[in-house]
């Protein structure tokens, strides 16, 4: 019948936008991964002996370890000695003073990619760091955070600048020895970004990294160190895209967040890295270890809206250490074709009076697997901890899959853990009252979609509220049927 | 009358529901300015009628067809139809939790003045538009904020309906059962707002299961269906008819 419902596939189906090649020059080592390739990458960034000697350490662990495949995700094995692990655009040889010196095909990409990085963005108060492969290419509005103390700017930089703030934060979170890619991160990284928020400062404009992966069989192991010193608040986003590429890439990526005593950290995430192509083919594999600490009164909050690679596997978490510290995870997890996420949190409530709030939607589409696994573990010290959790998932088409893994350990009795769960799925009758109201299928799912997801889009920046309703759009287009 | 002013009409409608045979030849002539009345026991097809004219996915058209302002409606998509001034007043209005009831309706406008060539209209100027509607209805402003019909009580959620009617100004407004389950308040306000609609442009066609909503909203035209097909037509006395010697016998007369 020729009033038929578009089928879902159909409407599912458009193509990645980001997924452009930008042809740069750039300075890349063979593949394979050895000690010497690691202090080959410490030697190109010049940096201290104490450093060299922690990636040796993470290094040598790693051989240790093996890959873990707990994960409710499938995927070919990787081959490590395949991977090239530093790419640099040439061009940015010893670091650009300014944006007039960055390669123009570069700030042509982010322009491409809507990044904010000229003047006329201080308007829209955003400061990027960005990271092109694995070196951070420019950083807006350094002067001007400068005035209020505040450190904003590539990790290599702040190893030169503030090599004790290094030593003293790398690694006090996610230890070296954490799991097998947070220490093959801690032995490859090659950039990231640093952020140091002085006590009592509340950081003026939303601090943003982004990250795009551009060479082709390159791993991308960025480190990213946020720390909110007493009473300080910052507000941190973080994007990513990458090119349309027939094999996988890699991105192992290590985010370490300190709150000081009364500190506040907002991290928000919108990740569009590429996620194969309808059959598949390709992606991203993003592997990432996301974790913050708290001291007594401080709090940590995770937004992330994860549209895009072919496989996520990350669990951004707080340890709740001080007393009346708080934790919280919001998030938004869209998998269609055969797209796999298994992804969640862990909540470590360790002070008294700890409170954390977990609320994920999970949107399967197409053929992908949607997992959240999550973790709230009551410490026998914390006394009166709170934690209420809701997990949600949303099914678009008959193919498509969710699973919810939740895991509580509560050693202390005074504590509260709630948790709720719910499955829908969108509904023909939803559709079709949508449809006879004017709207088309298309423009009915995403209403539904973003419906289903509002709870966690009213915690994100508004700019980035907004893209990631659009992106939403993008990736949804087909699901109805 | 003038052959212009017919704004629907069906000839020799079948239609099948998961293969079984519900709509047995539907002939129906709507004109504009007319309120047409369907009564009918339980399976007659009353809503299969509803389903097919709206184009719900699962209802198969097996013969005749159905013309709106001269175009074959049937071709039309469901989306397409409600553009094009087709309203469906469900019978089991959907939840649609997270989307806000005021934002839902103003996408659905705005969706039916672009294709109608007019600019949209905003938060500011739609609110302004809102509000007397829903005194109308009879319907609290908070329920401008809440989730389409989210935890709204049956008669909420029909009086929502009439709301969105309302505001949508369809030419052509099909009610399916929007009567049933409600008190006299709320059929009084489903009537009133179908009289509202009651000028020379739009037309209306209610199918109903009990006489009471005809007192308040007086048809034009009654007809009876029974086995998927109309068997008896009539003016508003139809109705009263029907009430004191119920289904049984109008069906055995027109089966005969």
């Amino acid at each position: 019948m020729s009033t038929a419902a578009p089928k879902i596939e159909d409407l599912i189906n458009r193509d990645y936008d980001a997924g452009f090649v930008t042809d740069i020059d750039a300075e890349s080592i063979p593949p394979g991964l050895s000690e010497d390739v690691v202090r080959l990458i410490s030697a190109k960034k010049q940096e201290p002996a104490f450093l060299l000697d922690w990636r040796l350490k993470a290094f040598r662990h790693w051989l240790t370890m093996t890959e873990p495949h707990w994960q409710n995700v499938r995927y070919a094995p990787i081959d490590y000695q395949d991977i090239t692990y530093y790419s640099a655009p040439k061009s940015a040889g010893d670091g650009p003073k300014s944006l007039d010196e960055v390669d123009p095909a570069l700030l042509e990409t982010y322009e491409k990619l809507g990044i904010p990085m000229r003047e006329r963005e201080l308007l829209a108060g955003v400061a990027v760091d960005a990271v092109f492969d694995s070196v951070s290419v420019a950083t807006t509005f350094k002067s001007k955070l400068a005035e209020q103390g505040i450190i904003f700017g590539s990790f290599s930089e702040a190893v030169r600048e503030h090599p004790e703030l290094i030593q003293r934060y790398l690694g006090s979170v996610v230890p070296t020895s954490d799991n097998y890619f947070a220490a093959l991160n801690s032995a490859v990284f090659s950039d990231g970004s640093f952020c140091y928020i002085p006590k009592g400062v509340r950081c003026p404009m939303e601090l943003s990294t982004y990250f795009r992966i551009n060479a082709a069989k390159t791993g991308q192991f960025e480190r990213t160190l946020i720390i909110a010193d007493e009473g300080s608040t910052v507000s941190y986003l973080e994007g990513c895209t990458a090119p349309m590429r027939d094999e996988n890439q890699l991105h192992a990526a290590v985010v370490e967040l300190v709150a000081h005593r009364g500190a506040t950290i907002k991290y928000s995430t919108v990740q569009n890295w590429y996620p194969g192509d309808k059959d598949g083919k390709g992606g991203i594999y993003n592997f990432v270890t996301k974790r913050g600490v708290c001291d007594a009164g401080a709090k940590i909050s995770w937004t992330q809206v994860e549209t895009g690679s072919a496989i996520t596997w990350k669990y951004p978490s707080v340890i709740l250490k001080g007393d009346d510290s708080v934790g919280e995870f919001y998030s938004v997890a869209l998998t269609n074709h055969y797209q796999q996420a298994d992804t969640g949190t862990k909540m470590i409530h360790i002070g008294r009076n700890t409170k954390s709030t977990i609320l994920s939607k999970g949107i399967s589409a197409g053929r992908g697997q949607n997992s959240y696994r999550g973790l709230v573990k009551v410490m026998k010290s914390a006394v009166g901890a709170r934690n209420y959790t809701q997990c949600d998932s949303l099914l678009i088409g008959d193919r498509c899959g969710a699973h919810t893994f939740p895991y509580m350990e509560v050693r202390n009795a005074s504590a509260t853990v709630e948790h709720e769960a719910t499955t829908a799925k969108i509904s023909d009758d939803q559709l079709f009252y949508c449809r006879q109201r004017g709207l088309s299928a298309e423009d009915a799912v995403s209403l539904i979609v973003s419906g289903f997801c509002k709870q966690v889009f009213k915690e994100l920046p508004m700019e980035f509220a907004v893209e990631a309703q659009k992106l939403l759009g993008v990736s949804l287009e087909g699901s109805v049927g | 009358m003038r052959m212009t002013d017919v704004i629907l009409q069906i000839e020799d409608l079948h239609a099948t529901v998961a293969g079984t045979q519900i709509l047995r030849g539907i002939d129906l002539t709507v004109r504009r300015g007319e309120v047409h009345a369907i009564m009918g026991p339980n399976g007659s097809g009353k809503s299969t009628l509803c389903n097919v004219l709206a184009g719900r996915d699962g209802y198969v058209v097996t013969a005749g067809r159905v013309r709106y302002e001269g175009r074959d409606l049937l071709a039309m998509a469901p989306e397409e139809r409600a553009r094009e001034g087709v309203f469906l007043a469900f019978q089991y209005p959907v939840e649609i939790p997270g989307v806000g009831n005021a934002y839902f309706l103003r996408t659905a406008l705005n969706a039916v003045r672009k294709h109608r060539g007019l600019e949209p209209v905003d938060a500011m100027d739609f609110l302004a538009l809102i509000k007397t509607k829903m005194e109308m209805v009879d319907l609290d402003p908070k329920f401008l904020s809440r989730s389409v019909n989210e935890g709204f009580s049956g008669g909420e959620k029909k009086r929502n309906e009439i709301l969105q009617m309302a505001v949508l100004e369809p030419r052509l407004a099909i009610l399916d059962e929007t009567d049933s389950g409600l008190d006299i308040d709320a059929l009084k306000v489903v009537a009133d707002g179908v009289n509202a609609l009651r000028t020379v442009e739009h037309a209306v066609v209610a199918v109903t299961h009990y006489q009471r909503l005809l007192t308040y909203l007086v048809p034009d035209f009654v007809h009876v269906l029974a086995q998927g097909r109309i068997v008896k037509s009539g003016d508003k006395s139809l109705a009263a008819e029907l009430e004191l010697s119920g289904y049984a016998g109008i069906a055995a007369a027109g089966a005969a």
